[in-house]
């Protein structure tokens, strides 16, 4: 039965008063290193079907989402039917809205799902090895991974909406250390087909990065001018972007709730005119192009919202709050537009240029660094966040790296760093490190702080 | 099941694998969330499949497939071999595995009365309702979120040695968090329940194991408290320690830092390495004399408890810190193997049939001293500190040196006593000198068992649920920061 197939005869099954059907075909490969030498590596399918069956009540409108993988022919009326009773038994749902109407769309409906293989590591794998032997002979070890994933989704509604979309996503992180592994360096990409990886770009770049840790500088903890590259800020602003849920900062419990009531929408966050946005079509960060979910979590998402179109979205323009996520429902208990979430995330300012390298050549003292680690939430109120400097925190001296700096644990809010930048450089495709399990299309700028808030030193290299 | 495994390994030894492995997971979830006592979401999920893994030419192969069928387990198994093949070029170590026992046959249930999945949904949804109603109901208390996860976890395994086994477990986690906001000064506070979670059936949820109308009766006047506390002022405290957040001092600053996988560097690029490497294994001063810590695969109700790891490895107990000295690490078979240890002390895991098996946490444990002091005994000795209750913020470096965390709830400690609770605290050390600092724990009386499902590791990144048992403890001398100066207002 294709996925097709299975929305169809689903929604056909379907007793309910309403539904969706989401059929997802995921395929996936990988290899993973450490060491100079391969430690794991595998070639996954799955599948999965989800039932989000929507019944009608006296007290409001239920929706019961029953997924499951390995569906045959022969399970999916029981799929359909679990999904009607876990409808029936959920009560009126707090996100209700009417399911999405059919729309105009170009989507390929009748095409099958596309699928990678272990093949797609065809021409990195030999790059790869040859890099171990060229880094073992350097006196480096090579630390990494790669993952190539395609995933087809299928968005069928019992209101005739059909919807869909295979979605390539890649990357690629190599991390060197030094034999004794005193001097770290990371290097990160995120790819759609590994056409455009240069393994042997990305191992020169670790080379010179742990060149730069050849001479090693101890700091204290303290506030520092200091150079974030895109990697970096793509962890900060995903942090600020999940938190940025409309319901919960109209409640008055985010770091965008207004002191006296309503959110903070229309105040000026940046000190610098920075946009930062989604779009289903940003070239090279591409998208799927409409709401897909099984799960309405937090305000953010919302099963009712499936197959809803998206459309490049500003959060902040100019350095304004413009907008926060905003599920149909709350959209409409609050007589604003929705604001569905979207996977990319592009921050940039007009005429920003310079690049990491030019921000650096025109820095007195100040400290660069390569991301950022283990990045948590201290305080919702301010999003203090918590989080270590890792793989590579440079000293700059007289425009120039002249050293490798301890490791720090830093406290800071996104959204007041926005309100301190002293330099915007221009807009790069970036692989963030923190959450690139879960998130790997961002363009970000690299961003001098003057002031940066090192909490203490971290030992660790 | 047994069709599947027998048609994969038969291709694999065809194929010539040294070692293969089959593996069926079937993962029954539920999640539901309430939001002020409606409901915001409730899922059921059903993820099932099977993985071959095998060893080839001295190289891994892994492959996972969903279409349960003997010729797909043959398609599946030959793909693992492929995988191996395409990676032989770029291992430069052969892949050895330690010796374990052939268990032919044997089946593991771990301990609980009654399957959460066969309550009616109606009844979990009532109840979570019930309690946020209980919470929306008092003064100060404007939002309610109520969350409760379960999982039935059912795994077979077979490889070629002639090892079978076939388990299921069950865990759930129910949370409720409630929200004070003062809408005039824009700010706000939350209070959660530390109920923790375990593997325990619905019963946990009915009375057994945690006392959830005590602690729901309590929660708003902990928050009205909370929300009027004055601010800490930074600086060293003696801190008494509660188990509900000195759990996860422990998770991330001794779990994760005595895997071996971490010490050898093969998380160097993600999850990060350990400062207890293996060359400190036997001296290294980890912390005080009287601090005593267990791994264990074993303990009643532990989420990371099973009869036998993903490996054939059958699960055991062992120490890891002894008075004070590093002595033991968590293992599976290659790093037994690597380093001498003779045989795996059962920590592979892989948390659904797509992913591969890797070390994975056991329920690492702080012991209590027999006979040792209450938590007010431990109180009444302190002049100036804190004493912390529940889990919430965490953070720790890429070696486990430098951490940080937050808690529930804190109350100052003057001259042995009780004095209010205090806001915007966080505690902040180094692994060794905090451990080092530890003066005093509690007795036997004290213990419980604490934890988390979401602990994350490896690449593709993997789930796992983990249990740490600890008593109350007295640490001197540790340094605390007021998190709004840290936010620099």
């Amino acid at each position: 039965m294709s996925p097709q197939e299975t929305v169809e005869r689903a929604l056909a099954l379907s007793k309910a008063d309403g539904g969706v059907v989401v059929a997802t075909e995921r395929s996936e490969a990988n290899l993973r290193w450490a060491n100079n030498t391969l430690t794991t590596n595998g070639s996954m399918r799955s599948r999965s079907v989800a039932v989000i069956s929507v019944v009608n009540g006296a007290a409001g409108t239920a929706a019961g989402v029953v997924e499951r993988s390995a569906v045959t022919d022969d399970t999916l009326e029981d799929l359909v039917r679990a999904s009607e009773r876990a409808a029936r038994d959920a009560g009126p749902a707090d996100d209700a809205a009417p399911l999405v109407e059919p729309y105009e769309t170009k989507d390929p409906w009748e095409d099958g799902p596309q699928e990678t293989s272990i093949g797609v590591f065809s021409g990195f794998a030999p790059a790869l090895g040859e890099a171990f032997r060229r880094a073992a002979g350097e006196q480096r070890l090579l630390f990494g991974f790669a993952e190539h994933v395609l995933e087809t989704r299928y968005v069928g509604s019992s209101t005739g909406l059909r919807r869909r979309h295979t979605q390539p996503t890649g990357k690629v992180e190599v991390n060197g250390k030094s034999p004794d592994y005193s001097r770290s360096a990371w290097v990160g990409q995120s790819t759609r087909d590994f056409g455009d990886v240069d393994v042997h770009g990305l191992d020169s770049e670790l080379g010179q990065r742990l060149g730069w840790a050849q001479r090693s500088i101890e700091l204290p903890a303290g506030r520092y001018e200091t150079i974030l590259p895109p990697t970096a800020i793509a962890d900060l602003m995903f942090y600020l972007y999940i938190s940025a849920g409309a319901r919960d900062a109209e409640e008055g419990r985010t770091v965008f709730s207004k002191p006296g009531g309503g959110t903070r929408i229309g105040e000026q966050l940046a000190s610098a005119p920075v946009t930062l946005r989604s779009d289903p079509a940003e070239p090279g960060l591409e998208c799927e192009p409409f709401s897909a979910t099984t799960v309405s979590f937090g305000g953010l998402t919302s099963v009712f919202d499936n197959g809803y179109p998206l459309r490049s979205t500003d959060w902040i323009r100019s350095g304004v709050l413009a907008d926060l996520i905003r599920t149909r429902a709350w959209a409409a208990k609050t007589g604003a537009e929705p604001a569905p979430m979207i996977d990319n995330l592009v921050l940039d300012a007009p005429d920003a240029s310079a690049s990491v390298d030019e921000m650096v050549a025109r820095t007195e003292r100040g400290l660069l660094l390569t991301c950022l680690w283990y990045i948590r939430e201290v305080d919702p109120q301010t999003l203090l966040l918590t989080g270590l400097t890792r793989d590579g925190v440079y000293l700059v001296d007289g425009g120039e790296v002249t050293g490798a700096v301890n490791n720090f644990r830093w406290n800071e809010s996104p959204v007041d760093l926005l309100g301190r930048l002293a330099e915007v450089g221009r807009s790069e495709r970036c692989l963030p490190r923190e959450w690139n399990d879960y998130f790997t299309r961002a363009s970000m700028p690299t961003l001098r702080i003057p002031d940066f808030n090192m909490s203490t030193v971290s030992r660790a290299s | 099941m047994r069709r599947l495994a027998e048609a994969a390994l038969d291709r694999a030894r065809e194929l010539g694998a040294g070692h293969a492995d089959f593996r069926f997971e079937r993962l029954r979830s539920q999640d539901i969330s309430l939001h002020d006592g409606k409901l915001d979401s409730a899922r059921d999920g059903e993820d099932l499949g099977f993985a071959v893994r095998v060893v080839h030419d001295g190289t891994w192969g892994f492959a996972a497939g969903v279409d349960l069928t003997p010729d797909a387990a043959v398609r599946v198994a030959e793909q693992a071999v492929e995988v191996a093949k395409v990676s032989r070029p770029v291992n430069f170590e052969p892949v050895e595995l330690a010796d374990e026992p052939v268990y032919p046959d044997v089946t593991w249930v771990s301990a609980y009365d009654i399957d959460p999945f066969e309550v009616p949904d109606p009844e979990k949804i009532g109840l979570l309702t019930e309690w946020s109603e209980r919470l929306l109901s008092a003064d100060g208390v404007d939002h309610v979120d109520a969350a409760l996860e379960q999982v039935l976890e059912n795994k077979f395994y077979a490889d070629l040695a002639g090892t079978i086994t076939t388990q299921q477990r069950v865990r759930l986690h129910p949370l409720l968090t409630a929200t004070s906001v003062d809408r005039a000064s824009g700010s706000f506070e939350t209070m959660q329940t530390l109920g923790p979670p375990v593997g325990r059936g619905w019963e946990y949820l009915t009375g057994t194991g945690w006392d959830w109308d005590a602690e729901l009766a309590q929660i708003p006047e902990w928050l009205a408290e909370k929300m009027k506390a004055p601010s800490v002022d930074p600086g060293s405290y003696g801190l008494v320690i509660h188990p509900t957040n000195l759990w996860l001092t422990i998770h991330e600053s001794i779990g994760h830092a005595t895997e071996l996988d971490r010490a050898l560097g093969y998380e160097a690029a993600y999850a990060g390495t350990s400062f207890a490497t293996f060359d400190k294994l036997g001296q290294l001063k980890y912390g005080s004399d009287i601090m005593n810590v267990t791994g264990d695969r074993t303990v009643e109700h532990g989420l990371s408890t099973i009869g036998y790891d993903d490996e054939g490895v059958r699960t055991q107990s062992w120490d890891i810190v002894r008075d004070g000295v590093l002595v033991g690490y968590q293992l599976d078979r290659r790093m037994a193997k690597l380093r001498g240890f003779g045989r795996s002390n059962g920590c592979a895991y892989a948390d659904s049939s797509r992913h591969i098996p890797v070390q994975r946490m056991a329920n690492v444990s702080v012991q209590p001293a027999p006979g040792g002091p209450s938590v007010d005994e431990l109180i009444s000795g302190v002049r100036r500190g804190i004493y912390i209750v529940g889990a919430k913020s965490w953070s720790i470096d890429m070696q486990r040196y430098n951490f940080q965390f937050t808690g529930q709830r804190f109350f100052r400690i003057e001259d042995g006593r009780l004095a209010g609770q205090l806001r915007d605290v966080a505690y902040q050390a180094t692994t060794t000198e905090f451990w080092g600092s530890m003066e005093a724990v509690g007795g036997p009386e004290t213990v419980l068992l604490g934890g988390a499902f979401n602990c994350g590791k490896a690449q593709p990144g993997q789930v796992a649920a983990v249990s740490h048992g600890c008593p109350v403890a007295l640490f001197r001398g540790v340094n605390v920061l007021n998190t709004v100066r840290e936010a620099g207002r």
